[in-house]
């Protein structure tokens, strides 16, 4: 019962926050300068007033701001994300063709990064001080400040183009026309350079921030307690530092899964991977209001709900979070 | 020309274009990458050669009165819509009369302007009756300029929205296939194609690979056979192009020979309206080195507002060799007190950035205090359609005549808010109004020849843009990739011709 009153609580919250996320989404872009029909108009390198007109008039842009507003709130109500001035599709189509290729590949960084980190994390800890730690935190030092669109681009010179060894741009080989599990394999292959890339980053936050959890934890006094009791420094490090250690990871690893939808513009872009991060960046390029509109929506809409779940994780991995609430 | 070879049939190929076009419905718009993909779906009237000469296209021959006022295209035989429903010259007289005069920025002004009527004389003869001479119709029928529309899909439908323009028709050599968004657009040979044996191709990808970088890479590790000019870095040209097996082109921007410069917002006031300080900023500019170093040696060094590689350019100008003591003479003489003048940077990539920095460190050794100001592609475009800038970049097509794409940039007609390639300077010069609108009507073109040379002399000594350079769009290809560029536009008409070895 409390989880429960717990849950719609929090659920009230997050729709009354999407709410409003919306409405500041609306006036923050049309406060940026230049408009769909302009751009447009623009990218064909020549126009006239009629041209421009005419365009406004099938945007809808020469509505009164409010009327705009209204028309786009009302759709949202019904969940319509309206249509793509530049693309001539509905958003929500838009949107749902592009999500699948964006969770494959956060989801595949996440899972590594995760794993990844959290392991060289807790051997960093154990091992603290001595060389094999160093090697960790220079390592996640060194891919938590390098940028990633230069990891990116070295990985794609290093390994697609010196080595052969995997393809450096794109979601499957175009014209093999694969299918099954062969098509299976060969996304696999294209997945490997992008999502190590987007996962590295992750998996030096996380290991960093393992490490100097664990190292906290380990001089608590319940921890020497248990050191004192005779426990095996096996059974010390998983049962008592590790699991007390976890906590700021999993506020990490919420905050990272909360950008599984659109958290990786620069990744998809070099490595040309036909997602949602790529969609939101040609939308602010061009001005595509209602195609921005609609992903800011949708990666705020895995915000709240990834924080809502991230508590309930809390809640779960130290129950004490329950009679602080 | 390389010496003939057979064609060899089939095989795919694999180019990239970039930005990913907005749609492929030629007629309904005009965007670079549009134009690139669609150019193989969609087919025109006629065709130009480097030289600018009319080829047959759909229209087969064409005759032009004696008074240059009535043109009559005689269209190909067995033309079929990929449909199959036959092509007419009912599609002629609905694209131009109809549905490009209502729709088309390019064409509009032209149909309005100087056509009489467009007439249907029988299913394969067609007659344009123009008001009053106008030499550059013939080179208006570009496929991106006056694409073919079928009349039995659009005629009576509310063009925008009919649902034909995600699946586009048209008499082309290659037929739209499938488009995944964000990943790949796919076009497959139209085997029922007029010109008999063509295309050789069988199927071509166009990718879309966002990142230039990694774009220079998927060219190197073979996964791309055409890089389209503009869609690599220009420090990578030079590169990639002496890669083993690699070739490169600078051919096939004759029609569009775009012209940069730098536009001084005249309307503004204060030193940019006074001539002789233009003129002594234009001495301030070392265009040499920006074409050396900037853009990597490509192009060339322009004299005034018409290319050197259109009709009707003329040499006979006032020239400006960088020479900074001249420049800071005639920046004295102006009157300019160091009041500051932002350049707005036109954010079209690094090399512009570059460029801007190089121009405004030529200024400041001239004395003029510059800033660089710089913004996104829609605030660009916005800044500059309404003339909130002091000095900004651009560039333009010239369309192969300067009655179309050079006058636009300096009549005073053109003075215009909300479009960022008019007059957007405020260039004010009557007697540059006259020459222009007399020469684009002159009936020959001798007399036309006259007019220009006498604007181009006015307009030089003028200055009302800093001309900085005549730009080259290298296309890079693998070598066994055949008959690639053979006509004005380029790749943009497509790949009726290319084959693969």
């Amino acid at each position: 019962m409390n989880l429960l009153h717990f849950l719609s609580g929090r659920l009230v919250k997050g729709v009354l926050v999407l709410f409003a996320i919306a409405v500041l989404n609306f006036f923050l872009i049309r406060a940026a300068p230049g408009d769909p029909a302009q751009v447009l108009a623009g990218e064909a390198g020549a126009a006239d007033a009629q041209l421009l007109e005419q365009l406004r008039q099938r945007f809808g842009l020469n509505e009164p701001i409010t009327t705009q507003l209204w028309i786009y709130i009302k759709g949202y109500m019904t969940f319509d994300l309206g249509f793509s001035y530049r693309q001539q599709q509905p958003v929500l189509s838009l949107v749902l063709d592009r999500l699948p290729a964006t969770l494959l590949l956060t989801g595949a960084a996440f899972v590594v990064s995760l794993g990844l980190g959290i392991v060289m994390g807790a051997l960093a800890a154990r091992r603290a001080g001595r060389w094999s730690d160093s090697l960790i935190t220079t390592l996640s030092l060194v891919f938590y400040a390098t940028p990633l669109f230069w990891i990116a681009l070295m990985s794609q010179i290093v390994f697609s183009l010196k080595l052969g060894l995997v393809p450096n741009v794109g979601y499957e080989t175009i014209g093999a026309n694969y299918t099954g599990l062969a098509r299976a394999l060969d996304i696999g292959h294209h997945l490997i350079l992008p999502a190590l890339t987007l996962g590295l980053f992750f998996t030096a936050l996380y290991a960093r921030m393992m490490r100097a959890s664990m190292l906290e934890v380990a001089g608590a006094d319940f921890v020497k307690t248990a050191r004192a009791k005779g426990l095996s420094p096996g059974i010390v490090s998983r049962r008592h530092v590790a699991r007390n250690a976890i906590l700021p990871v999993v506020t990490l690893a919420g905050l990272q899964a909360g950008q599984l939808v659109g958290g990786a513009v620069l990744t998809e872009t070099v490595f040309a991977w036909p997602g949602i991060g790529r969609l939101m960046f040609d939308a602010l390029v061009q001005r595509d209001y209602s195609v921005l509109l609609g992903v800011f929506f949708m990666s705020s809409a895995m915000v709240v709900g990834f924080n809502i779940l991230t508590d309930l994780v809390y809640r779960i991995a130290d129950p004490r979070i329950e009679a602080a609430s | 020309m390389a010496p003939a070879q057979t064609p060899k049939t089939g095989g795919s190929i694999h180019v990239v274009v970039q930005p990913e076009p907005p749609m492929l419905m030629q007629g309904l718009n005009q965007n670079g990458p549009t134009n690139m993909v669609a150019g193989n779906i969609y087919e025109s009237l006629l065709r130009y050669d480097e030289k600018l000469q009319p080829q047959p296209s759909l229209a087969k021959s064409w005759e032009i009165s004696p008074d240059s006022k009535v043109y009559t295209f005689k269209l190909q035989d067995g033309v079929t819509w990929h449909d199959g429903k036959p092509f007419t010259a009912d599609d002629v007289v609905f694209s131009l009369d109809k549905f490009l005069r209502e729709v088309h920025p390019r064409w509009r002004p032209i149909a309005n302007g100087q056509v009489e009527k467009v007439e249907k004389i029988d299913d394969l003869t067609v007659k344009i009756t123009l008001k009053q001479p106008f030499g550059p119709l013939i080179l208006s029928q570009e496929v991106g300029g006056a694409p073919m529309i079928p009349k039995h899909i659009y005629d009576g439908t509310d063009y925008r929205a009919n649902p034909a323009n995600n699946t586009p028709i048209g008499t082309g050599p290659f037929k739209f296939k499938e488009w995944k968004k964000g990943s790949y657009i796919h076009l497959v040979k139209n085997e029922n194609y007029w010109q008999k044996g063509k295309p050789n191709l069988d199927e071509i990808y166009w990718e879309i690979i966002p990142d230039a970088a990694a774009r220079a890479v998927a060219y190197e590790t073979g996964k791309i056979d055409v890089l389209t000019g503009g869609s690599v870095d220009v420090y990578d040209v030079a590169r990639l192009s002496k890669l083993p097996n690699s070739c490169v082109t600078t051919k096939g921007w004759e029609m569009f020979a775009p012209h940069a410069w730098l536009t001084p917002n005249i309307a503004k006031g204060g030193p940019l309206a006074n001539k002789q300080f233009r003129q002594g900023m234009m001495f301030a500019i070392d265009r040499e080195f920006g074409k050396d170093v900037v853009w990597g040696g490509l192009g060339k060094i322009p004299t005034g507002p018409v290319s050197s590689k259109t009709k009707f350019y003329s040499a006979d100008v006032p020239k400006y060799a960088y020479d900074v003591a001249k420049a800071k003479e005639l920046i004295k003489a102006s009157g300019y007190k160091g009041e500051p003048i932002k350049l707005l940077a036109l954010p079209y990539g690094e090399v512009w950035s570059r460029w801007a920095e190089a121009i405004k460190q030529n200024l400041t050794d001239a004395g003029v205090n510059v800033s660089i100001e710089t913004t996104d592609v829609p605030g660009w475009t916005q800044k500059a359609s309404n003339g909130d800038f002091d000095m900004t970049f651009n560039y333009l097509y010239q369309l192969g005549d300067p009655a179309t794409g050079v006058a636009r940039n300096y009549i005073s007609t053109n003075i215009v808010k909300g479009n960022p390639f008019g007059n957007q300077g405020a260039y004010v010069n009557p007697e540059v109004d006259k020459l222009f609108a007399d020469a684009a009507i002159a009936p020959s073109d001798a007399a036309r020849q006259e007019l220009y040379t006498k604007v181009q002399k006015i307009l030089a000594d003028d200055v009302p843009v800093l001309w900085q350079l005549e730009m080259d769009f290298p296309t890079i290809y693998r070598c066994n990739v055949k008959n690639l560029v053979n006509t004005a536009i380029g790749v943009n008409d497509g790949f009726r011709d290319a084959w693969k070895e």
